[in-house]
């Protein structure tokens, strides 16, 4: 149990079970995916693309695609460099 | 530790951490070495070779992390940039994982080139984690090495894969079939040693090793509990705590940097109460 990054129990744990939990989790995640890990991501990053071209002009390396899988939620952060019309844009749009 | 980030141009030195033999320690050594060079200030990446077995990512402890591979990178359908993951321990070393669902195939000698060729652009070490085997893999993880690792147990089907990894290096290379550079500059290392073993006359000793084989040694990597504890923790045992494979891996490390220091053997632990009550002649 960990608050605020560290632990209150100063006891190390057993290592052993952090590699069970770790090939659990990452094994749930390949196995239900059928065929391993998420292959539909470049298709869905080409897609996503597609979309925002339709709207904005943006360029195949200005967007970025990371995952964070976790125990009960994995997400998917999707950054997209808006090009800086007129300055006014030159945050990148979060979206999760 | 020095963090001596540099101005000058990337060293983009390629080292493929090779075996033929599989479970000698290949994924260990590549993790523990690549955390050990950006520990010292080198950008460094970490390829992993051993398309549809990946394992790299679990013993950087990064595996959740995997969004696109090397193959996407190979195949166009992803950036280079996109495909590495940054190690949040260190932010000189990154990892580029392989793909857990294509086959070896999926691996191209042009494909392999331009990665490594781009990845030379903006990094000191290149560290090639290769697959069991000589097969298309293994060969291509080796091809463009300027340096190699042998990983080798002192043991006899393990020394004899290193004889044969060996000859590879010197005739199916790029540095080999040139002809006109140096050859790739081979060292061997040897893990899972253990002295006890050795003074009992049950293990070969580092110089028989390195008689048979005939290549320049590396580092002496003591059979160690750190490993398999390190490897459940996700964290390359250099940076895992202190532990007798970790110091001979910083040595190693220092030795692949050109520094020359002197081969030591540490003994893993102390004599517990057994061996105290039963002495050392067991």
């Amino acid at each position: 149990m960990s608050l605020f990054g560290f632990s209150l129990n100063r006891r190390r744990p057993k290592t052993a079970q952090t590699a069970r939990d770790r090939l659990q989790l990452l094994l749930a995640h390949e196995r239900g995916q059928g065929s391993g890990t998420p292959d539909y991501l470049p298709q869905l990053q080409n897609d996503l693309i597609a979309v925002i071209r339709k709207y904005i002009d943006v360029a195949d390396d200005e967007v970025d695609i990371r995952m964070e899988r976790d125990d009960d939620v994995s997400s998917l952060e999707i950054n997209i460099d808006l090009p800086s019309a007129e300055e006014k844009a030159d945050k990148p749009a979060k979206k999760r | 530790m020095t963090t001596q980030l540099k101005d000058e141009a990337p060293l983009g030195r390629i080292v493929v951490i090779t075996s033929g033999k599989g479970g000698v320690g290949k994924t260990t050594s590549a993790a523990a070495i690549s955390a050990g060079l950006a520990q010292q200030g080198y950008k460094t990446v970490v390829i992993d070779f051993d398309v549809g077995l990946r394992n790299l990512d679990m013993i950087m402890g990064c595996e959740r992390r995997v969004v696109f591979d090397f193959i996407n990178v190979i195949q166009g359908d992803a950036r280079l940039k996109q495909a590495l993951i940054k190690d949040k321990r260190l932010d000189t070393l990154f990892i580029l994982p392989t793909s857990q669902t294509r086959d070896k195939d999926a691996l191209t000698q042009e494909g392999v080139e331009a990665v490594l060729n781009e990845l030379k652009e903006e990094f000191d070490y290149i560290i090639c984690d290769s697959p069991a085997g000589i097969e298309r893999g293994a060969q291509l993880a080796m091809y463009f090495a300027d340096e190699a690792v042998v990983v080798t147990n002192p043991e006899v089907s393990s020394v004899r894969d290193s004889d044969r990894v060996l000859g590879l290096l010197s005739s199916k290379t790029q540095r080999a079939e040139k002809g006109d550079s140096d050859p790739v500059k081979a060292r061997v290392l040897l893990t899972r040693h253990d002295q006890g073993r050795i003074d009992r006359g049950e293990m070969m000793t580092v110089d028989d090793v390195l008689e048979i084989l005939a290549v320049p040694l590396l580092g002496i990597i003591p059979e160690s509990q750190a490993v398999l504890r390190a490897s459940n923790v996700g964290t390359p045992v250099i940076l895992d705590e202190p532990s007798s494979a970790q110091t001979a891996y910083k040595d190693a490390v220092s030795r692949l940097l050109g520094e020359e220091i002197e081969m030591r053997i540490e003994s893993e632990r102390k004599p517990g109460l057994f061996q105290r009550l039963f002495g050392r002649s067991a």
